[in-house]
């Protein structure tokens, strides 16, 4: 062979003839050879020239609408991702990128920064009264405060509309006519017609008539519109729709000294370490910003009675209940492979097939369907089986529990049949029959070669299936909804709440609590460390990690 | 694979001799009641909501009675309710993150399987840590990532189908990866050479060898994605907003939280509805099941 043999592993760099520097024909067989298409124009360097044409453009578009909206963070990713896309597509020097990259942009986008985001805002006190920054803090409150300040102008005024967006218009002392919305701040418009203080007309916008006025009245009476773009010189509304007043806000903001101002008390706000703004006596005003509170969140969870005392016990129960789901399912899931595991029992497909329908069945079905099979008063279990006893199989804390188990034993013992019998079928015959020769009796030779060799394929999948159920939301949030509710807590979190869904009420995402993604976020930290705390170990016990070669 | 060839082994050593009856109850017969009582078990809450389904009065209470009537009436009430844009939300999110999810899946575990680079054990141990950091943990993040997203460009912000397609897909390496590295390296790698040898570039060699010898665990992970993104509630309740985007599961659940007695028959006549496109395509690939549940761990 003339051309250099390319190493088997075929390595990113490109293979180069030890002596003597190729010649323009021999690069260009070299590049086929190698898979780069640059050299040739075959139909993959065709195609993949139009998927990258797309992806560029799709990604210049993302470009161009972060730099109008100010988003950089975006745009530079952005820029990133599409500088890494062209680089790793048009060399010849990344290889193995090509495949890893479309999955690995995905990933690092939402899953790494997801997570390190996650790790940034359980630092934080994000959440209810802190949802972004300072100064929008700061124009927030001047907004809340506002007041209408006693013999303040008045100004006759006209609603008008544009499309859904409502405006409105007024008429100075000296007959100007100024338009604003809700966005945008009061403006002169020249062409506009009134007579006798009554707007007639304004170009692009319709005037509304009273029948219209009083379909969207809380829309009216809730609209501001800034007098200018200083906050601080308050806005135009409206109670009847006829006059404007102008409202001030009573707090006013001095940027020099970072300090609120009461106009009416006198009283001084100065910003204090939670991103609020606090008085000499401790008052704070209601809308606060975000600032890094360090362990703050992570203390609350152990240290606030609000939230250790719930904690503690939805943790034990997150344990027990994964724990016991695992090894639960496994039992039965083994019991039934090693029942079936015998060549001589007819329809052995029949029974399989039948068996692993709950298998088959999406999971929230199953938890839905269960929540109903096991209702109090109407559920098949008590109202048939049962004989119409009324036994609260959701509603008593500890039956409550028992259902959670027993329904994902339902769900989750064909998972284990399955890998059991592959792990079965997977024993070679001949060490059963050398166990046999040895003199072994079905118990020893199930104790001493069975159970070994079943563990170490299956070891890995429980650990997984622990790491599932350790955050199986859907079945405990479908099932029970976390209830029955603690008696004492002031949260809302009950007796079979487990980690997961404990951050899911806390988050407050749902709005049946004040918003805290500081401390869910904070929790799922917690979660994440346990969890893969718990498998690292299991792993390292099972030497999974040995097989990474 | 090994799994694979090894079934066709008698496991236990069988006798051809006819066994009198009571040492075939003893020996098999146990089984076979076992085995009926383990699919009552498995099968009668699958018959109950088929039951339920069909009942005519639609009530938690009144669907007790296995097929007491029979009566199509819950599946024609669902044309009067979102269902059906929800079972087609549900497919569409589902289908294109199972073909996106083996797709780039299968790309990477390729080239953590065939080439030897830097980084890459770093990259397979970096995967196995950040897949035990499950997205739904980190949903409070995701919500306020879409939210900024969606500034900028709406369709990747909130309430759009195709964001939460692209959060699904955010985990698309990860576990999978896993599973089918395993299954990768069990292909010959004789197989690339000899392919090289003819002139066959990496992209032939993947397109046209290697992802034809590895189907069964593209089907497996494939399916396992398909079903993971078909019942999958907490992601997309929070992206979801608007009721004609949401997916089954959290169409469903609104059903039963909020009136659990007088949507029953609504619900079982959705959920049969809802359960049948995952059992055919379990039922359809699962000779491919048993093999790739345990592709990636049992080798050997």
């Amino acid at each position: 062979m003339s051309s250099p043999q390319s190493p088997p592993t075929d390595a990113p760099a490109p293979a180069q003839p030890p002596t003597v520097p190729p010649t323009r024909r021999a690069r260009r067989s070299l590049g086929r050879r190698d898979g780069a298409h640059a050299t040739n124009f075959s139909r993959g360097y065709l195609l993949k020239l139009v998927l990258l044409a797309v992806v560029d453009a799709l990604g210049g578009y993302v470009v161009l609408a972060a730099w109008a909206q100010g988003s950089f963070g975006i745009l530079w990713s952005m820029v990133a991702l599409l500088v890494a896309a062209n680089y790793v597509y048009f060399s010849r020097r990344a290889l193995p990128l090509k495949y890893i990259l479309p999955g690995l942009a995905f990933l690092l986008v939402y899953q790494i920064f997801v997570v390190l985001f996650t790790g940034f805002v359980a630092f934080t006190n994000y959440g209810d009264g802190h949802n972004s920054t300072k100064s929008d803090a700061i124009e927030a409150l001047l907004i809340q405060n506002e007041r209408r300040v006693e013999g303040s102008d008045a100004y006759p005024l006209t609603v008008l509309a544009d499309g859904d967006e409502l405006a409105f218009a007024i008429v100075t002392s000296d007959g100007d006519v100024r338009v604003g919305r809700a966005q945008s701040p009061l403006e002169t418009v020249d062409d506009a017609v009134a007579t006798d203080d009554v707007v007639t007309a304004v170009p692009g916008y319709e005037i509304l008539d009273r029948q219209a006025i009083l379909q969207r009245q809380e829309d009216v009476t809730t609209l501001r519109v800034p007098v200018s773009s200083d906050p601080s010189d308050g806005s135009i509304r409206t109670q009847d729709a006829r006059s404007g007043y102008v409202f001030i806000s009573t707090l006013d903001y001095d940027a020099d000294a970072d300090t609120m101002t009461d106009a009416t008390t006198g009283t001084v706000y100065r910003p204090n370490d939670d991103g609020q703004f606090e008085s000499a006596d401790g008052d704070q005003l209601a809308v606060g910003w975000r600032v890094v509170v360090g362990f703050d969140n992570f203390v609350k969870a152990f240290a606030d009675p609000r939230y250790a005392s719930p904690f503690l016990k939805i943790f034990a129960w997150t344990i027990a209940f994964a724990a016991l789901s695992v090894v639960s399912t496994f039992l039965l899931g083994l019991f039934l492979a090693m029942v079936f595991n015998d060549e001589r029992v007819r329809f052995r497909r029949i029974y399989r097939t039948l068996m692993i329908l709950p298998y088959a069945i999406p999971g929230f079905l199953a938890a839905l369907l269960w929540s109903g099979l096991l209702n109090r008063r109407f559920g098949f279990i008590n109202q048939v089986l049962l004989g119409g006893a009324e036994i609260g199989w959701l509603t008593d804390p500890w039956l409550a529990k028992l259902a959670v188990l027993g329904v994902n034993l339902w769900l989750g013992f064909p998972y284990m049949f399955l890998i059991c019998t592959g792990a079965l079928q997977s024993i070679p015959g001949d060490v059963m029959e050398a166990a046999k020769l040895d003199g072994a009796g079905p118990i020893r030779t199930w104790r001493s070669v069975i159970m070994p060799l079943l563990l170490v394929s299956t070891a890995p999948l429980l650990i997984s299936s622990f790491a599932f159920n350790f955050n199986n939301f859907t079945l405990i949030y479908m099932l029970t909804g976390g209830g029955p509710r603690f008696a004492d807590a002031s949260v809302p979190l009950g007796h079979t709440d487990i980690l997961i869904s404990m951050v899911y009420s806390i988050s407050g995402v749902d709005g049946n609590a004040a918003k805290d993604y500081g401390l869910a976020s904070a929790l799922s930290i917690v979660i994440f460390v346990i969890v893969g705390t718990i498998s690292a170990l299991a792993f390292r016990q099972t030497r999974k990690l040995e097989e990474i070669n | 694979m090994a799994t694979l060839a090894a079934r066709t082994a008698p496991p236990v050593v069988t006798s051809q001799r006819p066994l009198s009856r009571r040492r075939w109850f003893a020996e098999i017969g146990w089984r076979h009641v076992v085995g009926v009582a383990a699919v009552i078990y498995a099968g009668f809450p699958i018959v109950y909501v088929v039951s339920a389904s069909l009942s005519e009065t639609g009530t938690l209470t009144g669907s007790n009675e296995l097929f007491a009537d029979v009566s199509l009436a819950n599946y024609t009430a669902l044309n009067g309710t979102l269902f059906w844009t929800w079972m087609g939300n549900t497919l569409v999110i589902a289908i294109a993150t199972a073909v996106g999810t083996v797709l780039m899946g299968a790309a990477a575990a390729y080239a953590f399987s065939r080439f030897r680079f830097t980084g890459r054990r770093f990259g397979l141990t970096a995967l196995l840590i950040v897949q035990m950091f499950p997205q739904m943990l980190a949903f409070v993040s995701i919500f306020l990532l879409l939210l900024g997203l969606g500034n900028v460009v709406p369709i990747l912000g909130l309430n759009s189908t195709l964001a939460l397609i692209c959060v699904y897909l955010g985990g698309a390496l990860g576990v999978n990866t896993f599973l089918m590295y395993g299954f990768f390296n069990t292909v010959p790698r004789e197989l690339d050479e000899a392919a090289k040898l003819d002139g066959a570039t990496h992209a032939q060699i993947y397109w046209t060898i290697i992802l034809r010898l590895v189907a069964p665990i593209l089907a497996v992970v494939g399916l396992l994605s398909f079903i993971a993104s078909f019942g999958e509630f907490i992601i997309a309740r929070i992206i979801l907003q608007s009721e004609d985007n949401w997916t089954l599961a959290v169409g469903l659940y609104g059903w039963i939280s909020q009136l659990l007695e007088a949507n029953w028959g609504l619900f079982t006549a959705g959920a049969v509805i809802a359960a049948i496109p995952v059992l055919l395509l379990f039922l359809f690939l699962q000779k491919y099941i048993v093999g790739g549940l345990t592709a990636g761990s049992v080798k050997g």
